[in-house]
């Protein structure tokens, strides 16, 4: 369950980034649609966060601790909306540079989260 | 009501105030690296307080290390976001600590691996960050030397 989500975020994600850094490419800011698939993205890492928790509750243990697991789930969920509001702020197209990159934080992070969980 | 009366200073050029103009730093390409500060600022900080908690005494100067990187990194996203020639200095001056720290530490952990039990953010030039640590200084220096003639 977890496995696929992981997998399902983190290629949304990729997909995210290279959407953002072909808008980049293309000198121009993040716009309505790139702030659509942001939002899929990140309601995408927050089941990831709310599924990860009720494993967690169900008695189920990350291989490498639940500390660093919740602390990554967390980053996760954050990582795509901090770099949307950035970009908020920044109309131009490094704005789309900084959601690209946002989105390559949180394919990194979904690696991670796979080791951390183990099996 | 010409400029020179009221300010008093010598002969602005443009509409400068008498203090310190405040350019910005974060934005356009600065944007970028606000981000990449912050995210490390994040990940540098959690990763030294966990470790201090759970297992201070496994690899002390590991951890303390990773906390002095979260420090740095942090003082130069505040920099960053603040923006004026001040904080670009002092920008300027962190990065190039961080870039010394990053290579002291590369090279120390290369040498001598046994006065590290665990790894910091720094360790190996950054290898477990994908080289960020060793990438993000010098371009951080590169913009805050061009963001002055901006």
């Amino acid at each position: 369950m977890l496995d696929a989500l992981t997998v399902a975020v983190a290629v949304t994600a990729l997909a995210l980034a290279a959407w953002c850094g072909f808008a980049a490419y293309r000198d121009q800011p993040t716009k309505d649609w790139h702030f659509i698939g942001m939002a899929v993205v990140s309601v995408l890492a927050l089941a990831q966060l709310v599924v990860g928790i009720v494993q967690l509750a169900r008695g189920e243990r990350p291989d490498q601790g639940m500390t660093i697991f919740i602390a990554y789930l967390i980053g996760a969920a954050a990582a795509v909306p901090a770099a949307g509001f950035l970009s908020l702020t920044e109309r131009t197209r490094w704005g789309s540079v900084t959601v690209a990159a946002g989105a390559v934080v949180l394919a990194v992070l979904e690696v991670r989260l796979y080791d951390i969980w183990g099996n | 009501m010409s400029d020179t009366d009221r300010t008093g200073a010598p002969a602005p050029q443009h509409e400068t105030p008498d203090r310190q103009q405040r350019f910005e730093l974060g934005s356009g390409p600065g944007r970028v690296l606000v981000w990449f500060y912050g995210v490390f600022t994040v990940a540098a900080a959690s990763r030294s307080i966990v470790e201090m908690i759970l297992d201070f005494g496994k690899a002390p100067l590991a951890y303390v290390l990773s906390a002095v990187a979260a420090v740095v990194y942090g003082f130069i996203t505040y920099s960053l976001v603040r923006g004026g020639e001040k904080a670009r200095k002092a920008a300027l001056m962190c990065c190039a600590a961080e870039l010394a720290g990053v290579l002291v530490v590369g090279t120390w952990t290369r040498l001598e691996p046994s006065a590290f039990p665990d790894s910091t953010v720094w360790s190996e030039f950054g290898m477990g960050y994908l080289f960020i640590p060793v990438i993000l200084p010098v371009t951080g220096m590169i913009w805050l030397r061009r963001a002055r003639n901006a």
